[in-house]
C-alpha cells in the first residue's frame, strides 16, 4: 500500500503543480468561490475528512486491541464522514454547473482551463474517496464476520489517510486561492 | 496484572489523546488557512503560507495517523525520494518563470 501511495502521491503532485502553474500564468483566472456555498461547503468537507481520519485511526487502534465490534463501529463512522464529503462535493459541483454554468470545457468567465483543471482535480480526488468508501465497506463487513487481521485494517487506514492528505493540498490551492471576497 | 492493565490503559489514553491533539491541530491550521484567504495577502506570501501549512498538515497526518513516526527507518527511507521529488515539484512554483508571473503587476 505504501508503494501505491508513493505512485498516487506523485500523480497528484504533478497535477497540482501543473494546475498551480497554469493558474498563476493566467492573468484573468476566475475567482468564483463565494463564501456561501463554496467556501463554507469546502471547509465543512475538510472537517468531515479530518474527522473521518480520526475515526479511522480509532478503528485501527481498536483492532490492535482485539476489539472487532468497536473497530467496525469506527469504520462505519469513517464511512459516514466520507459519505458526507462526497454528498457535499456533489452539491458543490451541481451549484457550479447549474448556477455558475461551469463545465469542464467552458464557463462564463472565458477561461476554459478553469473548469477543466477544477473538475479533473476534484473529480480524481472524489473518485479516490468513493473507492475508499467501497474498500471500507468491504473491511467493515469482513471484520464484523471475524475475518482479516489488524494489519489489514491498518492498510485500509493508510489509503484513507492518503485521500485525506491529498485534500489538504487541493482545498487551499483550488478553493482558497480562488475565493471571492 | 493490575499494573499491566493500567499500563495498557495508559498507552490507550496516551494514544487517543495524541490522535485528538493532532486532529485539533489540523482543524486549527484549516481555520488559519480560511482566515488568510479573507485577509488577502500578496500572492507570493499567500501561496507560501498555504503550501507551508499544507506541508505541516501532511507531515502530521503521515507521522501520526499513518503511523510513520513509529515505523522502521527503512520504510521512511523508501518514501524519502518521493518526498524530495514532491518538494522539488512545489519549489518549481517559485522558480524563475512562475516567480516572475507571481510578482508581475496585476
Amino acid at each position: 500500500m505504501w508503494l501505491f501511495i508513493i505512485a498516487d502521491a506523485l500523480t497528484f503532485s504533478a497535477i497540482l503543480m501543473a494546475y498551480t502553474y497554469v493558474r498563476l500564468a493566467t492573468p484573468n483566472w476566475p475567482m468564483p468561490f463565494h463564501f456561501f456555498p463554496s467556501i463554507i461547503f469546502s471547509t465543512v468537507m475538510t472537517f468531515c475528512l479530518l474527522s473521518s481520519s480520526l475515526t479511522m485511526v480509532m478503528a485501527v487502534d481498536s483492532m490492535n486491541h482485539g476489539n472487532r465490534a468497536a473497530a467496525v463501529r469506527w469504520i462505519l463512522a469513517t464511512m459516514v464522514g466520507g459519505g458526507a464529503f462526497v454528498a457535499l462535493h456533489l452539491t458543490e459541483w451541481l451549484n457550479l454547473i447549474n448556477n455558475e454554468h461551469m463545465t469542464p470545457f467552458s464557463n462564463a468567465w472565458g477561461v476554459p482551463l478553469f473548469g477543466g483543471t477544477f473538475f479533473a482535480l476534484t473529480g480524481l480526488h472524489m473518485t479516490h474517496v468513493i473507492i475508499g468508501l467501497i474498500y471500507l465497506s468491504v473491511m467493515a463487513i469482513a471484520v464484523g464476520r471475524g475475518k482479516f487481521k489488524a494489519e489489514d485494517v491498518e492498510v485500509s487506514g493508510l489509503y484513507w489517510h492518503f485521500v485525506d492528505l491529498v485534500w489538504m493540498f487541493i482545498f487551499p490551492l483550488v478553493y482558497l486561492m480562488s475565493a471571492r471576497i | 496484572m493490575s499494573n499491566h492493565a493500567e499500563a495498557v490503559l495508559e498507552t490507550e489514553s496516551a494514544g487517543t489523546r495524541t490522535f485528538i491533539a493532532v486532529w485539533l491541530a489540523l482543524l486549527c491550521m484549516t481555520v488559519v488557512e480560511v482566515t488568510l484567504a479573507y485577509m488577502r495577502p500578496p500572492v507570493l506570501v499567500f501561496l507560501t503560507a498555504l503550501v507551508g501549512l499544507s506541508v505541516i498538515k501532511a507531515a502530521l497526518i503521515i507521522a501520526y495517523f499513518m503511523h510513520l513516526k513509529f515505523e522502521k527507518l527503512s520504510l521512511f527511507l523508501t518514501l524519502f525520494p518521493m518526498l524530495i521529488f514532491c518538494i522539488i515539484l512545489m519549489l518549481l512554483m517559485f522558480m524563475p518563470d512562475s516567480g516572475r508571473l507571481m510578482v508581475r503587476p496585476q
